[in-house]
């Protein structure tokens, strides 16, 4: 059967498994809508904490994003593990105790003002629309790549379904299959991982064969030869931290750290606690929830390292027209991928050989051309731009590799070894000749790839398509929870009619999900821009608002309304600022070489001095809201979580 | 429950708290981040250490903590008669 049919079949099982426990597990009450029923055992909260913490970035790109960042690769995965940490020891169990629905419900509570609460919505509603925009682009894109339809046919698709089983089920029909999901990703992961692991180093555990040596080579360490790979091609040495063209030290720890920091702040992980039975439940089930994701987050940057060596050992120095697929049938992995645009060479010097080096081959990604008139048109363009040497140089490539007159089936023009020709304005280097490296990869082949360039058979490319849809579709419909319920139940009810009753506030969830899936919808078919980059930020936002807040609320019983108002506003204000100033208006990483993705560990900062400042210099906090810290604090009398 | 009881179960989770959490910050900034060349010079298999840390080792320690974490205070919660 061929890998589109398998694909058919993989995908169309799992959706169907989710479909029906989505239908298995309808809700009728807003306790059930919100927090599951507050009746979640452990270690399936674990599962499902973990399908919605790793997004389709996690399972497509990290690994990806990893084996060509090296060592430095570990900001992604220290920081989207440690802050689990921090969650399990810091703020889980305590908010489980407090026992209410959302963040902005602790904040209000706790803080004992309404102006408190509001902040804490607007700053919740910020962060999880970031974050979901980026997340329905990406179920757009999975859908596109392994379903051949349009990315907004796909986005549309992936809103009808996390709709379905968001606005039936609620909390608990997106907790049980988001655990369903945790199986069908985590196992789409591992097959490949291990098959290539055993393949490169004989060692069928990702984790040990990366520290390995490698079968064919005889003795030599894999990560050994994958630093003098990357030294012959120009790159810093993969193990190499802090090299000349990759992050500084203060940097490595800024961005790890407000990862770290921005988990235990986002409102759409810290949900998920309170759906456990007990306080000793949210402590079990942080664990579970990160073992559960340390199985992916160690096997990807192993999977990174074999992929990076794969792809130099199988293409760097390669005739193009060699790159043949030793099976009938199949086209070589290069060559389908080409096709997508996901990769994509340029043969600068006419040697027939795919050449690999430091630095970028073109600008951009790779367009293609597709007729001969749209050369015609780029010689006029040169022609009137004399001066302009990239077109010159870029228009010389296609009239010399169209000289020989290939053609496609298509009818499209190919190069003179059979490539696609890529139109995109070639880099020169500092004498004005072309650069060396004629090959453009996208980060993400390194995990869609991987079972083909491994030769893997056909169910397993399928099974990691239907793995990423996994991932992107948990993702989406957790944080579309957090953003239905901020506005139903923190504004409506909480802040507005009081007296609504449970018919009704059911009935505006399930229509804030429809509401929050059109407005992630939108975003998915209209990204602006700058999504890819702004989810990032995401995690400054949240670390520089809620963690500093919520971790003073429970463990500093002086903490006043006023401080909380003030440092929210400060943190977030500083962050914010700086992530626009330095990333859209293109001022300089002024705050200690800070880059923007880091800054929220400083936003933090400011946010706790704040606080702590105002609050000393304000009244003490009433009498019954130190009882209520020190309720907090002990696990007895956690009932199911109410909405009182 | 008496003022003086909560006050210890208090300190001793705090206690518990700041061991696991230096714990925490020592494996993955301090070995993996600020000593990472340092300890790159010393070779696990073929992993050099400090890069080990960075992309396995820490991520190995977070889970024992959290468990460690929960055994300790289930054990913490009996003693003063706080569990569930």
């Amino acid at each position: 059967m061929s890998i589109q049919v398998w694909t058919y079949i993989m995908v169309g099982l799992s959706f169907g498994l989710y479909m029906t426990i989505a239908w298995l597990s309808r809700v009728k009450d807003t306790k059930g809508f919100y927090v599951a029923g507050g009746g979640v055992p452990p270690m399936a909260n674990g599962a499902a904490t973990a399908a919605d913490w790793m997004s389709a970035a996690s399972f497509i790109s990290m690994a990806g994003l990893i084996s060509f960042m090296g060592y430095t690769g570990c900001i992604y995965l220290l920081g989207w593990t440690g802050g689990y940490v921090l969650l399990a020891l810091l703020l889980a169990p305590y908010l489980r105790k407090f026992g209410k629905f959302t963040v902005p419900d602790f904040v209000g509570d706790r803080y004992y003002s309404q102006v408190a609460r509001i902040v804490a919505l607007i700053c919740a509603i910020f962060v999880s629309l970031t974050y979901v925009a980026g997340q329905m682009r990406g179920v757009g894109i999975v859908f596109s790549r392994f379903l051949q339809v349009d990315v907004n046919t796909g986005v549309i698709i992936g809103m009808i379904i996390v709709f379905f089983y968001a606005g039936l089920g609620g909390m608990k029909g997106i907790t049980w299959t988001q655990v369903a999901q945790y199986c069908v990703l985590i196992v789409a992961f591992l097959i490949p991982a291990v098959a290539i692991s055993m393949e490169i180093t004989g060692n069928p555990i990702p984790q040990i064969g990366f520290g390995s040596t490698i079968v064919e080579s005889g003795g030599t360490f894999l990560l050994d030869a994958l630093d003098g790979l990357s030294t012959e091609l120009g790159f810093d040495r993969y193990t190499e931290a802090f090299g000349p063209n990759s992050k500084s030290m203060i940097d490595v720890f800024a961005i790890a750290f407000t990862l770290m920091v921005g988990t235990a702040g986002l409102p759409h992980v810290i949900i998920r606690f309170y759906t456990v039975p007990s306080v000793k439940a949210a402590r079990l089930s942080a664990g579970y929830a990160l073992l559960f994701i340390a199985i992916l987050y160690t096997t990807a940057p192993a999977v990174a390292s074999f992929a990076r060596y794969n792809m130099i050992n199988t293409i760097n120095d390669q005739p193009y027209a060699d790159l043949q697929h030793e099976e009938e049938g199949r086209d070589h992995w290069m060559k389908n991928w080409e096709e997508t645009g996901l990769i994509a060479w340029m043969d600068k010097n006419n040697d027939g050989v795919i050449n690999y080096y430091h630095g970028s081959a073109f600008a951009g990604r790779p367009a293609y051309l597709t007729s001969m008139d749209q050369l015609a048109e780029l010689q006029a363009d040169s022609q009137a731009d004399p001066d302009n040497a990239v077109l010159a140089a870029t228009v010389a490539y296609l009239v010399d590799q169209t000289a020989a007159g290939n053609m496609d089936e298509e009818g499209m023009p190919r190069g003179t070894h059979g490539q696609r020709l890529v139109i995109s304005n070639m880099t020169l280097d500092e004498n004005g000749q072309p650069s060396t490296n004629e090959l453009y990869v996208d980060r993400d082949i390194m995990v869609l790839a991987n079972p083909e360039i491994a030769d893997l058979p056909a169910w397993v490319i399928a099974l990691v398509a239907a793995g990423g849809l996994a991932a992107a579709l948990s993702t989406a419909s957790g944080l579309l929870l957090v953003i239905a319920s901020s506005i139903s139940h923190d504004l409506y009810y909480r802040v507005i009619n009081r007296k609504a009753s449970e018919k009704s506030r059911l009935l505006l969830g399930r229509i804030m999900i429809g509401v929050a899936v059109c407005l992630a919808g939108y975003f998915g078919i209209n990204p602006p821009g700058f999504v890819a980059q702004v989810v990032a930020f995401a995690f400054g936002l949240g670390a520089s608002s809620f963690f500093p807040v919520i971790l003073l609320g429970i463990f500093w019983k002086r903490a006043t309304k006023q401080g909380a108002i003030m440092g929210m506003v400060v943190g977030i204000g500083f962050t914010m600022f700086y992530i626009i100033q330095t990333k859209f208006f293109g001022a300089s990483w002024w705050f200690m070489d800070i880059s923007p993705e880091g800054i929220g560990t400083v936003g933090m900062v400011f946010n706790f001095v704040t606080c702590v400042i105002v609050s000393l210099i304000t009244p003490k906090p009433p009498q019954e809201i130190i009882d209520l810290v020190e309720s907090v604090r002990i696990p007895r009398g956690a009932g199911a979580a109410v909405d009182h | 429950m008496q003022q003086d009881a909560m006050k210890n179960y208090w300190r001793t989770n705090v206690t518990y708290m700041i061991i696991l959490l230096t714990i925490w910050a020592l494996v993955s900034y301090v070995f993996g981040i600020f000593l990472v060349e340092p300890l790159n010079t010393i070779k696990l298999g073929g992993f050099p250490l400090g890069f080990w840390f960075a992309q396995q080792g820490a991520i190995y320690v977070f889970v024992c903590l959290i468990f460690i974490y929960y055994v300790l205070m289930s054990r913490l919660d009996k003693k003063y008669d706080v569990h569930e």
